[in-house]
């Protein structure tokens, strides 16, 4: 068992007691919701005559089903509608904070806890989405939880969870050029599977790891859970300092102050002991691409895409029909895959430093002929700063679609949807069949960047080999 | 102020017997067992019908080859999945999903975590076997459509034919299921007063958020 990891030091100060099923009752520090999984919790509650134990501790927003277009209400969806009216219903006679479209601070979830400053490391959060990992990037221990198990942390303020193995995965080494952190966690997941996390906790670390901004460290714990893990994190450093010391939480230092020891004592020990080490080699790395339908089937950019014989026994079949379901072919690289959709949005990769990037591709370039390109930020905020430092105006002058904040394409909940089998560079999360709104559609994720080359091009391209002279403004 | 001690019976759940259904595959996902555009519901009440949805069938609402199409697993209870059911996204609707469709257990290689506590808080057992195991269950079952399986919990086995088989639950899964604690809200109900201990030895959570903490 791990000893002496932030993940044990913060499990033992929020474990309330053990219950007579083995599991601890942890208290949670942040309970974030929105308007997919809570109102059936809230339904629950309201059956048994509870009431919500700590709304304070409690923030809502609004994500999956927001309209990124037209966002006058009532949303011309009466599903969406009836949705956001419960939420702000059920946050109205709680008493729960909420950032919703008129307050300029709505987005997705997983980007807003961070902007605001609600998330701080050592806390435990949880909301009803598997990217709740995402939070991890701060040092907080961070997890997904079902419906049921929020009707608990609504009612108690607390959670019954087991605790799990930590693996330390070492990141060390300096990321090439083109290289992303998103790659990074494609890699990991490729390496160890789609399942390979099962009841293990990730802690991400090394060199590679500490150079990375708050951004990026957001994108590999985010998918942490398409490894498996059902959390991940990154010990609290300077670096996230500095991001806390401009949220609206810190705009009183003292607080700062007083909560900085704090951090530092959750930080995992020197000689800390850990179930498992992973070691990477970050020179090594390349942009990764998907050629398959799960997260775990992606592929270095130049290299050739897997003949299902060749993997382990029980990833065969499932290899198999990606491949028919994708039609690709073993042998070829995943570079020159016609896309006619590029998707720059989702809780993975739609933050500034995000869109900066792929703006830099973008600038004096356009839109492949063939392709319908939308940029959608991660949330108002980072919509705002992006317009104001001229992103928009970048991508809109280069041909995508600057919509508003939401999930979007992530999953095809709200107007945005793959048709038929369109296929989708995209820079979400997810390739499951029929994640993005049509069944037939086809995903294939990587990092910002290359998604807007894949934009230009109409095709699956390594940016590093996008030439600098095409501009053509 | 919210009733102190809701009564809510919490049925212990030693033992599932029905019929079984196969449903093969690894990885399979819960964006395949619920499509995120089932999702637009306040209530789980009617999610049944959409369970496994898109594997069901066509774009023109035409049935596809899938087993939970087919008569002779209609009434079944007892669903016997492969590796990682359940995995991706953390929807509950997808347990609920198919419990309204009438599932009352599950029998897999293994189950994403997430899934597996969704489904333990809804009394459905996720229990587990070797990929072999697995294999001469669902092949049993697709030759005894109608034939019951017993999943007793508490023992670690499954029962089906003239056979029994060993299989695993989980410590805390059996715990909660065999002696009918699995409703951890009202469990954890009963600790308000530790977790506001809890609470205010934490540095970060400012005082006068807990004193005034729903019991
Ligand atoms: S952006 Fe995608 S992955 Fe993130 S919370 Fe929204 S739907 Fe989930």
């Amino acid at each position: 068992m791990s000893e002496g990891t932030l993940y044990d030091k913060v499990w033992d100060r929020h474990r309330v007691t053990t219950l007579p099923t083995g599991q601890d009752q942890l208290f949670v520090g942040l309970h974030l919701i929105h308007e997919v999984t809570s109102p059936q919790a809230f339904g629950m509650l309201r059956e048994r005559d509870l009431e919500v134990a700590y709304p304070e501790l409690t923030h809502a927003t609004v994500d999956h089903i927001v309209p990124t277009a037209d966002q006058s209400r009532p949303y011309e969806e009466d599903a969406a509608e009836e949705m956001m009216a419960e939420l702000e219903a059920n946050v109205r006679e709680a008493g729960i904070d909420f950032s919703d479209p008129d307050s300029g601070d709505q987005g997705i979830v997983h980007v807003i806890g961070p902007e605001q400053g609600l998330t701080q490391p050592g806390k435990t959060i949880v909301c009803g989405d598997s990217h709740t990992s995402t939070h991890g990037a701060f040092g907080a221990l961070a997890f997904g939880i079902g419906t049921s198990q929020i009707r608990d942390v609504l009612a108690t303020g607390t959670v019954a969870m087991e605790k799990q193995q930590v693996r330390k995965i070492q990141v060390d080494g300096e990321l090439g050029e083109g290289v992303e952190a998103k790659d990074v966690i494609l890699e990991i997941i490729r390496r160890l599977g789609t399942e390979g996390g099962v009841g293990y906790v990730y802690e991400y670390a090394g060199s590679a790891i500490e150079d990375l901004g708050m951004e990026g460290r957001m994108s590999i714990c985010n998918m942490s859970i398409e490894g498996g893990a059902r959390a991940g994190y990154v010990n609290p450093d300077e670096t996230t300092y500095e991001w806390l010391e401009e949220t609206d939480y810190f705009q009183d230092p003292e607080r700062f102050e007083e909560l900085k020891p704090y951090w530092e004592s959750i930080r995992s020990d020197e000689d800390a002991e850990y179930d498992d080490v992973v070691t990477i080699d970050a020179d090594d790395l390349e942009p990764v691409v998907t050629w398959g339908t799960t997260p775990g089937q992606g592929i270095g950019i130049t290299e050739p895409i897997p003949a299902p014989e060749e993997l382990p026994a029980d990833k065969q079949e499932t290899a198999r029909r990606a491949q028919e379901h994708m039609r690709v072919e073993p042998g070829e690289t995943m570079a020159g895959y016609g896309i006619d959709v590029a998707f720059l949005g989702s809780c993975t990769n739609a933050r500034l430093p995000d869109l900066r990037r792929a703006a830099r591709i973008v600038e004096g370039r356009e839109v492949h002929d063939d392709v319908r390109a939308m940029v959608v930020p991660g949330s108002q905020r980072v919509q705002e700063a992006a317009e104001q430092e001229g992103l928009k105006a970048v991508f809109e002058e280069a041909g995508f679609d600057w919509r508003n904040a939401g999930c979007s394409m992530c999953l095809g909940m709200n107007e945005d949807q793959l048709e038929g089998d369109e296929a989708c560079a995209s820079s979400s999360n997810r390739n499951f069949v029929g994640r993005q709104g049509s069944k037939d559609g086809r995903t294939v994720l990587m990092n910002p960047r290359m998604v807007a080359a894949a934009a230009i091009t109409g095709e699956v391209t390594d940016v590093r080999d996008l030439p600098e002279t095409e501009v053509t403004a | 102020m919210a009733g102190e001690d809701d009564e809510i019976d919490i049925p212990a759940v030693d033992s599932v017997s029905g019929s079984g259904i196969p449903i093969q595959g690894n990885d399979i996902d819960t964006d395949q067992i619920i499509p995120a555009r089932f999702m637009k519901v306040v209530t789980f009440d009617g999610l049944g019908e959409f369970a496994f949805f898109d594997q069901r069938f066509t774009e023109d609402d035409d049935l596809k080859a899938h087993p939970m199409n087919e008569d002779r697993f209609q009434d079944s209870s007892i669903m016997v999945v492969n590796s990682n059911f359940g995995c991706g996204s953390s929807r509950e609707h997808a347990p609920q999903a198919l419990l309204r469709w009438g599932i009352d257990a599950l029998i897999g290689e293994s189950f994403a975590e997430i899934f597996a506590g969704n489904c333990l808080a809804l009394g459905i057992p996720t229990v587990t076997a070797d990929a072999e195991t697995i294999a001469e269950i669902q092949d049993w079952v697709d030759e005894h459509p109608d034939g019951d399986l017993e999943i007793d919990v508490a023992a670690e086995q499954v029962t089906y034919g003239e056979t029994t088989v060993a299989v695993t639950v989980d410590d805390a899964q059996r715990k909660a299921l065999v002696e009918g604690v699995w409703d951890t809200t009202a469990l954890m109900k009963s600790n308000a007063g530790e977790v506001r201990e809890t609470a205010a030895d934490l540095p970060y959570v400012e005082s006068d958020r807990i004193s005034d903490a729903a019991d």
